[in-house]
């Protein structure tokens, strides 16, 4: 018998669309309920939270963008937004450095040592060599980050190919490793420490390793926001235009048929994670040659970024679209909610720090439970459906 | 046949975005009948099925038990009528014991205890009564698949199902263990039960029915009694086309032995030897079938052939080439095809487009990449010529595999193993799970195949597949070649040889 083209069409232009909807429709749903909740937090702590979320919209330098803001409160705003956008980069490079091993099927938790590592080496480069001409070392500096975040990142993709340590304990051990090994190498009498004997801090840079500002001063935004951008081009392209990522991506998928097509599980499983650990190493190169061009031992303890980067990763469900914009809603929360930016007279900043962490909790939560989601939408539907063809005769 | 139905399904139809997957289906049961609901794979069964357990709601139409309308929105609700379902897949907890996971949910008790006792003496009582044979202290981990279906029976006996669903109850089973299921469904007849038998096989309907209806694309074809039913025109109902259920085929004229295998040795995954010196060749244009019950060290002797898995000893040659423990990528560079024995969890990558799976194993080279880089647009022309020549329907290069039914992704995994030309192809249970339709094209692909002058190597749980496409047979026994037969030997032979009884000796 002939067969129906129409209906396999229809059926595979749904499938396609409603696997391209429901997407983008899970993460905005969750980001919507996020801040519903987050409202009513707010309400019950006795403020408005039509004005919280005002103040604090006000405060991530997104009015910026409107064309009616004029006057101080434009110049108040393009100095929100730099922070923003400063924040957005490394947010971009953490969060790659979870999705690309998530397409290999691993959890990169290991974001933060690789961060460091990264920054570390950079840091040696650029306050260690003198003289050298502010491109070239500027990228002397950033292939550091990347080799060390590489090497970071690829000791738990060998532990894993090779005697199959799980990614997850081993990257939060190195986690450690990385944390305790650098604030033992900067704190006082420590083999790196800067020129003041009295406080635990690194030397600076030079200032030929400092990577370009752009915009404001305060401090202003730099051109790694251009090289996250770059790096999220370089994923894109790496997983779905060459051998590499296709092998990557059918390893994460199905590890048994990537290996009956000849794949390497072992090898892809390392070059997933170096690859993490580039990404990783090389967001904590552009913060600091971007605007922070020195470490204080006591950022290793508090500092924490590449956590956020996660939720960033998943929020953006691993698409580099999804990412950026996932990274710019959580760098804007992050800076909205800062005590500096928001109005005490609105909201006390301690209760926005808390918001803040609570809505980016709840994100990854409700995307998380988006399984939960749908389910309430399916459930929804079929009341209204079932509702409607109730059977004669039953209640 | 009764005058009353028992159970009625009147105007049943069931959407799905884009499909309609139940469209007006009118069904019946009368009391103490077994009565198989036949069609290929989306048909339709399994959501009729399912609406009548409470799974799904229909969209339109009404179901009446005993005459009275009913309205079943959860399973719990169509246990409380005395329906019960016995599903494909198990719904057992492994570490519990058969008794335990019959009583979960329902548990006797006395005052805030569990009284496994009466459990169990209940179990048992039920188990005798069917005779099932099932004991009820055993651990389900430790008992084989056909009696875990057992327990899944007597789960929905337990509960009181006067209805029983079986889906596809004998995918899992072994010939003999179907033969055993048919036993436990004509005393479950004999006990006044009634018994929905879900199916796709011929055979089994005619064996074990006393009517058959059969869907076709979501509708109610006929209902027809056995009396008079055939294999043809049961066929032909469910395909809506003549069917040929017997290849045709010429004599073979094998050429050189393309694969030669040498005293080979295998262990499995627990380091147990399971292939124990194997020796015996392929020769061009000609198909080998390899039987026997499964895991008698069919699935090791494949790895080791196809590079997934390091023999112990001996040696593999295809086109003279040694390839003895060589990785699966060199094998498949070496002219060897596979199309495995398990389509989803090693023949596709699901997540991945029909484009990508096609180019599976040919990625790495020209004119699908260059030095690392891939060039999607080739990658999706190639597969869209393919499709198209191995009739993939449900969906373009760009839809993923998982999208496809079980039929078109097996062509899939077809279209991509013979695509690159190999000089030898095992065909692993290649029309497992398939419909009429299905293995009627993959049956003729192959001997198409073996046409063209390519070795086959054929390898089934299912006799009446070897018989019909091998040209030699190996009997396969405990990891070793037991018997070697002509295309003329007969089905009872080689059942018996199966089963560890000696034919004519092995070559």
């Amino acid at each position: 018998m002939a067969y129906e083209p129409r209906t396999s069409t229809t059926e595979a232009v749904g499938e396609w669309f409603s696997s391209r909807i429901g997407g983008v429709l899970v993460p905005i749903a969750a980001t919507v309920l996020a801040f519903l909740i987050g409202g009513l937090v707010v309400a019950i702590t006795g403020h408005n939270p039509i004005t919280a979320y005002k103040a604090i919209f006000a405060g991530t330098g997104l009015n910026w963008f409107f064309p009616w803001v004029t006057g101080e409160t434009r110049e108040a705003a393009a100095n929100d937004l730099q922070q923003t956008l400063i924040l957005m980069a490394p947010l971009i490079l953490t969060a790659l450095a979870v999705a690309f091993a998530f397409r290999c099927g691993l959890f990169n938790i290991g974001g933060q040592g690789q961060y460091w590592i990264g920054f570390a080496a950079a840091l040696f480069v650029g306050s260690h060599l003198e003289g050298l001409s502010r491109p070239l070392h500027i990228l002397l500096a950033l292939a550091a980050s990347i080799v060390a975040g590489a090497v970071w990142g690829g000791i738990a993709g060998l532990l894993k190919a090779t005697v199959g340590a799980h990614e997850v304990i081993t990257t939060i051990m190195l986690n450690w490793i990385a944390i305790f090994g650098l604030t033992y190498a900067y704190e006082i009498g420590g083999p790196l420490q800067g020129p003041q004997e009295s406080i635990p801090r690194s030397d600076e840079i030079f200032e030929s390793a400092e990577l370009w500002p752009i915009w404001g001063s305060l401090p202003s935004l730099h051109a790694g926001l251009f090289i996250a951008l770059f790096a999220l081009v370089v994923y894109g392209v790496i997983l779905n235009r060459t051998t590499l990522g296709f092998e990557v991506r059918a390893v994460g998928f199905n590890p048994e048929a990537a290996r009956y097509s000849g794949i390497s599980v072992a090898k892809n499983y390392f070059l997933a994670m170096a690859i993490a650990g580039a990404f990783a190493g090389l967001a904590g190169s552009v913060d600091l040659l971007g605007f922070k061009f020195s470490v204080d031992v006591g950022d290793f303890g508090t500092n924490f970024i590449a956590f956020t980067g996660i939720a960033v990763a998943l929020l953006g469900r691993t698409k580099p679209v999804g990412i950026l914009f996932a990274a710019l809603l959580f760098a804007a929360l992050e800076v909205g909610t800062s005590t500096r930016q928001l109005d005490p007279e609105v909201f006390e900043p301690a209760l926005a720090v808390d918001l803040a962490t609570m809505i980016q909790a709840l994100v990854i939560f409700f995307v998380g439970a988006e399984l939960l989601i749908v389910y309430i939408w399916r459930a929804r539907s079929l009341v209204r459906r079932g509702s409607a063809a109730q059977p004669e005769g039953s209640p | 046949m009764a005058d009353a139905p028992l159970l009625e399904l009147r105007g049943i139809t069931k959407r799905f975005p884009g499909v309609v997957a139940n469209d007006h289906v009118d069904f019946d049961l009368a009391q103490g009948e077994v009565h198989a609901l036949l069609g290929e794979n989306g048909a339709g069964k399994s959501t009729l099925m399912s609406i009548l357990y409470g799974l799904y709601h229909p969209d339109e139409g009404e179901i009446r038990l005993n005459g009275k309308p009913l309205r079943i929105d959860s399973p719990r609700a169509a246990i409380d009528s005395g329906i019960g379902m016995v599903h494909q897949h198990f719904m057992l907890i492994p570490v519990m014991t058969v008794a335990e996971n019959i009583v979960l949910g329902v548990e006797p008790s006395s005052g805030p205890f569990l009284d496994l006792e009466a459990a169990e003496e209940r179990v048992r009582d039920l188990s005798e009564q069917f005779g099932l044979a099932v004991r009820p202290d055993a651990r389900i981990d430790s008992i084989s698949v056909g009696m875990q279906q057992r327990v899944e029976i007597l789960k929905a006996l337990y509960r009181g199902a006067d209805i029983l669903i079986l889906d596809e109850p004998t995918a899992v089973l072994t010939p003999q263990e179907a033969g055993e299921l048919f036993a436990i469904v004509r005393s479950l007849q004999a006990e006044g039960k009634s018994i929905i038998f879900i199916t796709h096989k011929l055979g089994e309907v005619l064996a074990i029915s006393d009517r058959i209806t059969v869907l076709r694309r979501g509708k109610t074809i006929e209902t027809v009694p056995r009396a008079g039913a055939t294999v043809e025109g049961l066929a032909k109902l469910m395909v809506g086309r003549e069917v040929l259920l017997r290849v045709d085929k010429k004599p073979a004229e094998p050429g050189e032995p393309l694969l030669i295998v040498e005293d080979l040795q295998v262990l499995d995954s627990r380091g147990l030897e399971c292939v124990r010196g194997m020796s015996f060749e392929v020769r061009a244009g000609e198909i080998v079938g390899i039987a026997g019950v499964d895991g008698n060290g069919q699935s090791e002797l494949i790895e080791a052939i196809t590079g997934l898995r390091r023999p112990e000893s001996g040696r593999i040659t295809v086109r003279g080439r040694d390839l003895t423990g060589k990785g699966a990528r060199d094998c498949l560079e070496g002219g060897v095809g596979h199309i495995p024995e398990d389509r989803q969890v090693r023949g596709l990558v699901l997540d991945f487009s029909l484009a990508e799976n096609i180019a599976l194993h040919d990625f790495r080279e020209p004119p699908d990449s260059k030095w690392g880089w891939l060039f999607p647009k080739r990658i999706a022309a190639r597969a869209k010529k393919l499709l198209a020549e191995f009739d993939v329907r449900g969906g373009g290069p760009q839809t993923p595999a998982a999208a496809l039914s079980g039929g078109n992704q097996q062509k899939v995994v077809v279209a991509r193993e013979i695509s690159r030309d190999p000089s030898i192809l095992i065909a692993a249970q290649p029309t497992r799970g398939l419909d009429v339709g299905a293995i009627e094209f993959v049956h003729q692909r192959l001997v198409a195949e073996q046409d063209e002058g390519r070795g086959i190597m054929l390898v089934s749980f299912e006799l009446e597949e070897i018989l019909s496409l091998s040209d030699r047979i190996l009997v396969v026994f405990e990891g070793r070649i037991v018997a070697e037969y002509g295309r003329d030997v007969s089905e009872e032979e080689l059942g018996f040889a199966m089963t560890g009884g000696r034919g004519e000796e092995a070559a």
